[in-house]
Formats: structure tokens, sequence, C-alpha cells
């Protein structure tokens, strides 16, 4: 087995996460396509360091999923707080900026 | 087909299948559930791949605690019963083609790409090696990784309190 077939699928996933990102109305629905996106990251680090015999790229992946839990949970934090102001997380409507 | 590789075409069906299914489902709720399935599948890949400290890890933090989170979340902004849980996607081709794009520009490079065909030995304890390099060589960015944590953990607590 080469390492061709598992960066071919971290790129299915990635572009799986890319259209959630694009294409959702909620904003939980969003966060859960960038989950998405990072594990296609996860997959290729963990993959580059079997094939290159080196712990590093496990290192790297250990970083992305512990940065990954920091984020969603401030992520969360955002929505809920947006939620709170505007009863609503839908990104369409959260149109704040618009003049 | 060797053993790895049947595991491999299993795994990357149910992972590919739990994605699309994550980002198309109409009730949010499943769409988490199928985000679970998606990261313990992950976390399969990750044995395949001779990583099985990152595959608890992955259970652990991803499965365990991000999920946990975002139940959270969708309970308390959204209204577990009624029509409030459905969700649409909008702009559909659009985003279709942009990912589509995407998909094949990495995989054109990745054909492309003189890529090892065949994985070298695993050479001794994997989360040993893990270990030693993150107290020696990375243990810099290991602290930071602490200090991140602080910050995100103030953060939280500042979005998430009551208004006084």
């Amino acid at each position: 087995m080469g390492l061709q077939p598992y960066l071919l699928l971290a790129a299915c996933l990635f572009a799986i996460g890319l259209f959630g990102v694009l294409t959702r109305r909620n904003a939980i629905g969003i966060l859960l396509g960038i989950e998405l996106m990072l594990n296609a990251v996860n997959v290729n680090l963990v993959a580059f360091a079997r094939y290159a015999a080196d712990p590093a790229g496990l290192i790297f992946a250990l970083f992305t999923i512990s940065i990954t839990v920091a984020e969603v949970a401030l992520g969360l934090a955002i929505v809920i707080l947006i939620f709170r102001v505007r009863r609503t997380v839908e990104a369409d409507r959260l149109d704040l900026l618009k003049g | 087909m060797s053993l790895e590789a049947a595991g491999f075409w299993g795994l990357a069906l149910v992972l590919l299948a739990s994605s699309l299914a994550v980002v198309l489902s109409k009730n949010l709720f499943h769409s988490v559930l199928y985000l679970a399935l998606a990261l313990v599948a992950t976390a399969g890949v990750f044995l395949l791949l001779h990583a099985e400290f990152l595959a608890a890890v992955q259970i652990l933090l991803y499965a365990g605690g991000v999920i946990t989170i975002v139940v959270f979340a969708i309970v308390v902004t959204e209204r577990l019963v009624g029509e409030r849980l459905n969700q649409t996607n909008r702009g559909v081709a659009a985003g279709g083609l942009v990912s589509l794009a995407v998909l094949i520009a990495i995989g054109l490079f990745v054909m492309r790409a003189p890529l090892p065909h065949a994985a070298p030995p695993v050479a001794g304890d994997l989360t040993e090696a893990i270990g030693r390099n993150l107290l020696t060589r990375y243990v810099l960015p290991f602290e930071l990784l602490a200090v991140v944590f602080l910050a995100a953990l103030l953060g939280a607590l500042f979005f998430a309190r009551k208004e006084e």
C-alpha cells in the first residue's frame, strides 16, 4: 500500500469539509465543516509521518488536534454569545457589519 | 488484496460516506452524530498507520470532547423539538464547484508527485518516540500549547459568562 491513497482520501475529506463550510447556513454547521477539514490535515500528517519514518509528523498532528479542540470551544462560545444577542445562529442573518 | 488494503478501503468508504452525511444532512443533530462516526473512522485510519497513541487521542479529544461541546451548543441555541433543528444548504452549485476544483487541484498534485509505494518497517515504539520528542526537541511548542489552552479557557469563560 502506497502513500498515494491516503493523500487522496485526505484530499476528498478536505473538499467535503470545504463544501460544508461554503454551503451551510447554520454557524454550528460551518464549524462542523471546519472540523472535517482539520481532520483531513491530520490524516495527511500521520500518513507522511508513517511513510517518512519520522515521529515529527505525529507530534504536529498532536498539536493540530489540541489546538482544534481549543478552537472549537472558543468558536462555540462565540456562537452561544451571538445567539444570546441576536436570537439566531444563521450565518446569513448575522449581518451586523452591513451598513 | 492485503489486510491493510482491505481495512483502508473499508474505512475510506465509511469515512467518505459519513463526511458527506455531515455536510448534507438536513438535521443538525444527525450531522454531529455522523461527525462522531467520521472521527472514529479517522482513528481507525491512524491505527492502520501504526499511530496507536494518536488514535487514542483522537477518540478521547475529538469523539469525546468536541462532540460533547457541539451537542451542548446545539441544545443551547436550538429548540430540540420542532422545525428549528432543520438546516438547509445555500449556493450548493457554487460551493460544489469550488470544492471540486480544490479536490482536482490537490488530486493532480498528488498523482504527479513521486510518492513511496511501500511503508518502511515500524522503527521501535512510536508512542515512546512521541513522548521523548515532545519533551526534548519540541518542548517549547509544547509549553506554548499550555498557554494557548489557558487563553482559550479564559476566552471561552469571558464569552459565555452571564451579563452582570
